[in-house]
């Protein structure tokens, strides 16, 4: 990641929280909305920077992941299916409910990964296709159980979808948090946290240990890797596990962090965008997680407008139509992969099976 | 040399899908030899290799290594009883650097290797391969195996960034740091200039006095007639006989390695060069990284006469063809063809001003592989009437004209129906070859028309070129091959660094005068 | 006469070998819905359900009655449109998950101009105007909303598979926005997000009345004979499978790779739209918000299941209309809900894109044909 891109990344992250300064200031002081905005922007790039980091591990071995929605949209419904279970059926409390409720969101990427893995490793097949595979199953799975189990008549929970046990609470870190105003940054829930961190982990794994070494020579070039006695198919098994996981992790952010609730189709095409913010930060962690700031941003705008829905000035009142502000992410993510801001470079033996 | 056999290979066979790569091979190294493998292309030599560096297994056979019998599983086992092999295509990361490269797969080697003790939690790391690399450790390393003997590399270096001589040093190195006393070299000289292979064969004695033994893969007879101390040649498969430098000539080295007598000049006529064909004026081009790869290249060519474009690859030749074909646009200069320049500079403007290209890389560029003969046949004429008329395919014309040319091209296959992958290598360029010269003409570009091919279609090849150019059309012919380019070409051109730095005529031209121009060298 | 007979021994030779080679060729798709049709069996078992009782309830919807059939050809309508259209896009070494998005805004379009045409010009239009002008629009647009990602492909690089995602997105934003606001059906009673009735002028009639199957759906097998045509039979079909197989040779043989990856994509989308414009003036006559959620999955799976050939893709999509039709009484009768239908395609598509897998189960040995459909982000 070079520093030009870090500073267009900052300078749009600038331009949208100026819009909402604009708007808001005759109602807010300027330091609380980009405090707000600030926080809400760490918190709903959660999603997109395990599925980015998902998305890294996979591709850095050299296979394409385009299933991260589908394993998101799965990880979400399960986890959720199963901290509901937890807390109505062996009546665990909420947080116990919520925690394992997570790990099985967790196992969920990890499982639907592993049959990535299959798919692209061990049979060859067009990886984008064994994405689709992926995602058109996941939808199918979780439409089906969800209605199945919570809606029909004589099932599990008798037509009568129960209370979930709410969402994983907010983690305040000592000292940083107090601090008057700003300390909101620093007072967030546990998921939002642990992406932060794996951001730093994944740099280190990728680039300071054999580990990453191994896993970057495989998808840079996997002959090489194998002339020297590495088993490319065992390091891309094990990547797109843990991209499974991360993507897990990611999907549980949805059920059991942001609300405490599933909707068919949630995960709204994060999956997706998550990838163009991989590959926006040029397959690396921390440039990843800038992009999926902006993606944050751009939502945090979205839902930061509707406290001051009233106060939107005439000229911009485009902005007042909820819709046309939804696109920003979508419209943002095909700007990007324009390479208009610079062309990225994805490892060389990307999407390519290994054949010996 | 000693008598100690370090290496035997006993009745080796081995089988892909409708050829047997490897028939019955016996093969032996001693310590301390050059044994060079001969043969042409396809005639099992790199299966073999790969065989013994444990990447295939083959199917019948037993291989001994110092003495004793092993099974190699992976180059996990070969690498682990001292065999290292330098690829043809080098198993390198580009975006990796020197360093990088050459610990991969063996990142913890110099920390047993130095005697330092591995505690407890760096073993637990190690496992789950979380050890952090030790750059500046395995740097030191290699900055003494270089110096120790005389390969120069700098560890910092990013691999991508050097030029494929140093790139082999690196490969070299990358088999001592994992302590090979056995290397296998697979056709190291195909990408060097004359100078280049010298100073390779200058580092295979030094390691022939350290002990190390080498298996030398190549096809060059002048080669191995310089450098082995014994030649083992291969034929279609088999090992045809193992002789001494001593006792044999290059004659016939050339009959075992083809099974007949070789021809190993072309017969042709003076040229009768008549007007000038093609013009290129101060051409500039960019190449994929848009670096400029052509710096400024004037010539012209007459008809009825071969220009040659000798050079080591990577000097320019392939941006100045895919230029010439219209594949990439250059940012500066003129090409005129028949004194009219080209306005428009798109392939198929190109190629209807009467251009055939013979591309360098024949399954990439020249053959759509799952198409079917037929198809192939037709590529670049499938619009025009007799083949496509206002815009609908004509199956009938297409079946007929592809009838015509297998028969007259002789192209070796079951219909002009089965798809173009399935053929041999010969037969596939003999595809490319058909389709292109039986177009109205009067500019051919070939690139590379030979490489990987067996003699038998080297010669045929040869000798339609030839043909064309005795017909009137003007020849570019861009080979790597300075014996090609010494065989055919009327006149010849060096490139270097993207640049003419001369051009002689055929007759007059020394070979190594010829060597020096490419290796930058000037007198 | 004895050359008579030769030459209609050897037609009758042809035709053999083409029969025996369509049924090699559907014999893996064929297994592949069997195991699918199984391992869902499997699912519904687990979930708690009568498998047998499931699938003698899919049967009875999709074939047990004469409405039933003319059911699952309606259904089927707009799966051979979008089936074709993605399968061209492989062919032309695209990949086009935007189905959805070309095919609701086809549907939008030819609904405007079902409705508000005539008020805009002022006057009324015959139908052999109106219809056409309906249609041509849904295709028009559809037509440019996939050349949007296929020009973005063609000249800066940006992979047609997130954009195409990206447009879907956007389009259920636009056509959310415009079924909401502008585009809303202003009778009172309306709390949906549609569109006026369109004029009866610019309706397909039905075939036979009281059934709802229309003209749609003989006109979907004329368009697939088309697109076999345009592939294998025009020097555009040639242009497009040549960028699809090998964009490199394509090049080097003088062809305008980015000029055929935008048209690849363009047409696509033509198909697209018209699966919208044909369910608009064959069906609903109007267009509503979600009618065209999942299209574009099922066109992924139709195209793949159909071997990206045309006729398979026919074949296919009969059968998914069946199963989609079919699932509403497997519902009422079962209470099994419809979605386990989408579980099924998915399972479907796992087995057809992993053919080892069916190869391995029932000890295949026929020789394996890969297709690389696409080639990552780089190129």
């Amino acid at each position: 990641m070079d520093w030009r891109r870090f500073g267009f990344i900052a300078l749009i992250i600038a331009i949208l929280f100026s819009v909402m300064v604009l708007i808001g200031r005759v109602q807010t002081s300027p330091i609380v909305i980009v405090t707000s905005m600030m926080a809400t922007t760490i918190a709903v790039a959660t999603p997109l920077t395990l599925g980015a980091l998902s998305g890294i591990f996979c591709e850095r071995a050299g296979v394409v992941n385009i299933g991260i929605e589908g394993m998101m949209l799965a990880a979400a419904f399960f986890g959720w299916l199963a901290s509901i279970y937890l807390n109505h059926v062996y009546k665990f409390a909420p947080l116990p409910s919520l925690i394992g409720g997570v790990v099985a969101a967790v196992l969920t990427g990890g499982l639907f990964a592993l049959l990535h893995a299959l798919l692209s490793v061990t049979f060859k097949v067009d990886q984008i296709i064994g994405g689709t595979v992926i995602n058109i199953l996941a939808v199918g799975i979780t439409g089906f159980l969800n209605r199945q189990l919570f809606f029909e008549e004589g099932s599990i929970f008798g037509g009568d979808v129960p209370h979930a046990p709410g969402t994983l609470p907010r983690i305040a870190i000592p000292i940083l948090a107090d601090f008057p105003v700003v300390g909101r940054i620093f007072d967030q829930q546990p998921i939002t946290f642990a992406a932060i961190l794996l951001v730093m982990v994944t740099h280190f794994v990728l680039f300071y240990t054999r580990w990453g070494l191994r896993t970057r020579a495989v998808g840079e070039h996997p002959r090489a890797a194998d002339t020297v006695g590495i088993s490319v198919e065992r390091v891309r098994y094990m990547n797109v596990v843990i991209g499974g996981l991360m993507a897990g992790l990611g999907g549980a952010y949805f059920t059991l962090e942001s609300v405490s609730s599933f909707e068919p189709l949630m995960t709204n095409g994060r999956g997706f965008i998550s990838l163009a913010a991989m590959i926006f930060g040029n397959w690396t962690p921390f440039g990843a997680w800038a992009a999926a700031l902006i993606f944050g941003a751009a939502q945090a705008l979205q839902i930061n407008m509707q406290f001051f829905r009233e106060v939107i000035p005439p000229q911009l009142a485009i902005l007042q139509i909820s819709y046309v502000v939804g696109l920003a992410p979508y419209i943002l993510t095909m700007i990007i992969l324009t390479g208009i801001v610079g062309k990225t470079v994805p490892p060389a033996a990307d999407g390519q099976p290994y054949e010996k | 040399m000693t008598d100690e056999i370090v290496l035997q290979a006993k009745g080796i066979t081995k089988r892909f899908p409708g050829v047997l790569a490897n028939d019955r091979v016996d093969f032996d190294l001693c310590k301390g030899e050059i044994h060079a493998l001969l043969g042409e292309n396809g005639a099992g030599k790199t299966t073999l290799m790969n065989i013994l560096y444990g990447l295939y297994r083959p199917d019948a056979g037993e291989i001994w290594v110092n003495g004793r019998q092993v099974t190699l599983h992976s180059p996990r086992d070969s690498i682990r009883l001292g065999i290292g092999m330098v690829h043809q295509h080098f198993m390198l990361v580009p975006v990796f650097t020197v360093t990088e490269n050459i610990m991969l797969g063996a990142e913890t080697l110099h920390r047993e290797m130095g005697g330092m003790p591995v505690t407890g939690w760096q073993r637990w790391w190690q496992t789950i391969q979380l050890d952090v690399l030790d750059r500046q450790g395995v740097a030191k390393k290699i900055a003494e195996l270089s110096h120790q003997y005389g390969l120069d590399v700098d560890p910092d270096a990013m691999v991508g960034d050097l030029p494929v001589g140093i790139q082999q040093r690196v490969e070299i190195v990358k088999a001592l740091y994992r302590q090979a006393n056995i290397l296998i070299l697979d056709e190291p000289t195909a990408v060097l200039t004359p100078q280049e292979a010298e100073e390779l064969f200058r580092i295979m004695n030094q390691l022939r006095e350290r002990g190390v033994s080498i298996i030398f893969i190549t096809h060059k007879l002048k080669e191995v007639m310089a450098v082995a101390d014994r030649i083992t040649v291969m034929r279609a498969g088999r090992v045809v006989g193992t002789v001494t430098p001593q006792a044999t000539d290059e004659a016939q080295l050339a009959s075992m390695m083809v099974g007949r007598n070789v021809i190993l000049t072309v017969e042709k006529k003076p040229t009768q060069a008549g007007e000038e064909v093609l013009r290129v004026e101060g051409l500039r081009i960019r190449d994929a990284r848009g670096l400029e790869a052509v710096r400024g290249v004037s010539f012209s060519i007459r008809a009825g006469e071969i220009l040659g474009i000798a050079g080591v690859q990577g000097n320019g030749q392939t941006e100045l063809v895919e230029a010439l074909t219209g594949l990439r646009l250059p940012h500066a200069g003129r090409i005129l063809i028949a004194g009219r320049e080209l306005e428009d500079l798109s392939p198929r403007a190109i190629l209807e001003a009467g251009t055939a290209h013979i591309p360098e890389d024949r399954q990439r560029h020249g053959l759509v592989l799952p198409y079917a003969v037929a198809d192939n046949l037709v590529l670049c004429t499938y619009y025009q009437p007799p083949f496509g008329v206002r815009s609908v395919l004509q199956p009938k014309a297409i079946d007929s004209y592809a009838g015509r040319l297998i028969q007259d091209f002789d192209i070796r296959t079951p219909s002009a129906y089965v798809a173009a992958s399935k053929l041999s290598g010969g037969n596939q360029q003999k595809v490319v070859v058909a389709r292109e010269l039986s177009r109205p003409i009067r500019l051919l570009i070939a690139n590379q028309p030979t490489r990987g091919l067996d003699v038998g279609s080297i010669e045929y090849i040869h000798r339609e070129i030839v043909a064309m150019r005795d017909q009137g059309i003007a020849v570019l012919l861009v080979s790597a091959e300075l014996d090609e380019i010494m065989a055919l070409a009327d006149r010849i051109a060096v490139m270097y660094r993207g640049q003419i730095v001369a051009e002689v005529d055929a007759q007059s031209a020394r070979r190594e005068q010829i060597g020096l121009w490419m290796a930058g060298v000037h007198d | 006469m004895q050359l008579d007979n030769e030459s209609r021994g050897m037609f009758w030779r042809s035709v053999l070998s083409a029969v025996r080679a369509a049924l090699r060729a559907m014999l893996i798709p064929l297994l592949a819905v069997f195991t699918a049709m199984l391992t869902g069996g499997v699912v519904i078992a687990l979930a708690g359900g009568n498998p047998i009782a499931a699938y003698v309830g899919l049967f009875q919807g999709a074939f047990g009655s004469a409405r039933a059939l003319s059911e699952t050809a309606v259904w089927s309508t707009p799966y051979i449109f979008a089936g074709l259209a993605v399968s061209l896009t492989f062919r032309g070494g695209l990949f086009n998950i935007g189905a959805e998005g070309q095919l609701a805004f086809g549907a939008v379009a030819a609904a405007w101009v079902g409705y508000a045409l005539p008020e805009v010009l002022g006057l009324s239009l015959p139908p052999i105007v109106h219809l056409p002008l309906a249609i041509g629009a849904g295709i028009v647009v559809g037509a440019i909303w996939a050349a949007i990602p296929g020009a973005l492909k063609a000249y800066t690089g940006g992979h047609e598979v997130i954009n195409t995602i990206m447009m879907n997105y956007i389009s259920l934003n636009l056509v959310s926005y415009l079924l909401n606001g502008p585009m809303k059906d202003p009778d009172p009673l309306n709390v949906i997000a549609r569109t006026p009735l369109i004029d009866e002028n610019a309706r397909i009639p039905p075939i036979v009345e009281p059934l709802r199957i229309h003209w749609g759906f003989p006109l979907a097998f004329l368009i697939a004979c088309l697109v076999w045509w345009l592939l294998w039979r025009t020097t555009l079909g040639f242009e497009i499978r040549t960028v699809g197989t090998n964009i490199e040779a394509a090049r080097y043989a003088g062809i305008r790779v980015k000029r055929i990856l935008v048209l690849t994509m363009a047409l696509s989308g033509a198909l697209a739209g018209l699966a919208g414009a044909i369910e608009v003036t064959g069906l609903n006559y109007r267009h509503e918000l979600g009618f065209s959620i999942g299209y574009g999955f099922d066109a992924i799976a139709i195209a793949l299941l159909g071997k990206t050939h045309p006729l398979g893709v026919v074949l296919a999509a009969l059968l998914f209309g069946a199963m989609r039709n079919g699932a509403t009484r497997m519902q009422f009768l079962t209470q099994i809900p419809v979605d386990i239908i989408s579980v099924i395609q998915g399972l479907i598509l796992l087995f057809v894109a992993a053919d080892r897998i069916v190869r391995y189960l029932y000890r295949i040995r026929v020789a394996e044909e890969r297709v690389v459909l696409t080639r990552g982000w780089g190129g």
